[in-house]
């Protein structure tokens, strides 16, 4: 009898290829879970509020409550995915028991830890983080994450950060070829990552696990943007169901993401969407309201 | 001979890839519209989320097409539950529509979710003797087959998770996701006879 093997790297990165070329959407209940599903989503964030009440409303942000969780869990065939603080173990062992499908351990909630990660091998449940940076990102993947996003900044509908974030990954990931042995080593130290995962980017010449943009995503626009600049996939969030007509929002969204070289297509699928969220500009944010600024 | 890979959501440069060491690069094309598809003589539909992807062949004017299609045609995890006739519960909950290939019934999500995937090694015949990695992402099963047109290529433990019917071939896991070859090139060297 063949040996059965959960949780295997091979496991969690191929959940992570599945959602590929796919929007995934921030629902703090069941039912925009299922408006989400309707419109084509690949999975579902499933969080207490969405990160524009969390930094209107301050305090301290955590996971959502389980039984939230097994509602949405309940109502949606595509994958769940939950939010835990950054470094707390607890909250994503809860989330690994109520059987979501993958933990985003978030800088949108309030970090539990000021100083370390989850290690996140201890998990079957498969982990994506934010990044701003390629080292950022490897130190993520070393740690056991099975999917990368950008961080940008969340909240905002301002798509700039994640703009910002996945250019430098890009531009990083296109000077590994040329750096020579004692270059590599260097930056592997500096960035606090095994050479060894630094080797194997460079020789994929991309992230060695699924890339997605998150982060200020507000319209069709924005997420042709980031996957014209490379990304896998497109996270949203306070954009659908902050807006209008959130159904209608979430599946030009998936066809821009979809067709997003296509700007005859963006054109149509842009149009009469009603009112996007009025956000707040980046540079507008003291350091202490940059969420990406939590957890490196 | 061109070989096609459904583009529109999921898993394609993995299987680009692994058509990559089979064939030459100019091969291989991903099809995301009609006139994509009526350049290929086979295709490949990848894993993903079968909702998005079916929703997406919808609005991208491919649904009737590859319904009516008599090309090869290989489907993996999604691409299984594309090609199948019947669904089970979860299927009929989001009003999915088949394409209706292959006569089986399939029902999504059958080993569980996420933390339930698993890895393991297969058996199959038709592959040779060596074992085959069998990675199970959310996995569909094979829940019933409708005729006697079908053929079992492999099970793990005691469900299909490989079936033929004629040029089309669906697996229930994902070649694409191992290095091993075997399963594109049998669909390339047998199932598409003037390769």
């Amino acid at each position: 009898m063949a040996i059965k093997k959960r949780g295997t790297k091979r496991v969690k990165r191929g959940f992570a290829s599945m959602v590929k070329h796919g929007v995934i959407m921030d629902v703090v209940n069941a039912e925009q879970a299922k408006i989400a599903e309707k419109a084509g989503a690949v999975a579902v964030m499933a969080l207490e509020k969405v990160p524009a009440d969390i930094r209107a409303e301050g305090g301290v942000a955590r996971m959502a409550d389980p039984k939230k969780i097994k509602e949405i869990l309940k109502v949606t065939t595509i994958p769940v995915m939950a939010k835990c603080r950054i470094g707390h173990l607890a909250e994503a062992q809860i989330l690994e028991v109520l059987g979501v499908d993958m933990i985003d351990e978030s800088e949108v909630l309030t970090p539990a830890d000021e100083k370390d990660h989850i290690n996140k091998t201890n998990y079957h449940t498969p982990f994506v983080c934010g990044a701003r940076s390629l080292g950022e990102a490897l130190r993520r993947i070393s740690e056991g994450a099975a999917m990368i996003r950008t961080k940008g900044e969340p909240g905002t509908g301002d798509v700039s950060e994640a703009v910002k974030h996945m250019k430098l990954i890009n531009k990083e990931l296109a000077a590994l070829p040329r750096m020579s042995e004692d270059e590599l080593e260097e930056k592997a130290n500096t960035n606090r990552v095994p050479l060894e995962l630094l080797l194997e980017t460079r020789k994929k010449g991309r992230l060695p696990v699924v890339n997605f943009a998150a982060g200020g995503i507000a319209t069709p626009a924005d997420a042709s943007m980031m996957m014209q600049l490379g990304a896998d996939g497109i996270f949203v969030g306070s954009c659908i169901f902050k807006s209008d007509n959130p159904l209608k929002r979430a599946k030009a969204i998936v066809e821009a993401t979809n067709h997003y070289t296509d700007a005859k297509l963006l054109a149509r699928v842009s149009s009469g969407l009603g009112d996007t969220m009025k956000g707040i500009q980046n540079s507008s944010l003291t350091k202490e309201q940059q969420m990406q600024k939590r957890g490196d | 001979m061109q070989i096609g890979v459904l583009a529109v959501q999921g898993a394609i440069e993995e299987h680009v890839d692994t058509l990559s060491h089979i064939l030459n690069k100019n091969q291989i094309m991903r099809v995301k519209t009609l006139h994509h598809l009526k350049q290929v003589n086979a295709l490949i539909i990848p894993g993903g989320e079968s909702t998005a992807i079916s929703r997406l062949i919808q609005k991208n004017q491919l649904y009737q097409p590859l319904k009516k299609t008599q090309m090869p045609i290989m489907g993996t995890c999604a691409g299984t539950i594309l090609l199948a006739k019947k669904g089970g519960k979860q299927i009929k909950q989001t009003k999915q529509k088949l394409l209706g290939h292959m006569d089986i019934q399939v029902e999504r999500n059958a080993f569980g979710r996420q933390k339930e995937s698993f890895e393991t090694t297969l058996n199959i015949p038709i592959l040779g003797k060596q074992p085959f990695p069998g990675i199970f992402i959310r996995a569909p099963a094979i829940t019933q087959i409708l005729s006697r047109k079908v053929r079992i290529l492999a099970e793990h433990q005691g469900l299909p998770i490989a079936v033929q019917q004629g040029n089309k071939l669906a697996l229930s896991f994902h070649p694409e996701l191992s290095d091993d070859t075997r399963f594109h090139e049998y669909f390339l060297n047998t199932m598409t006879k003037e390769f």
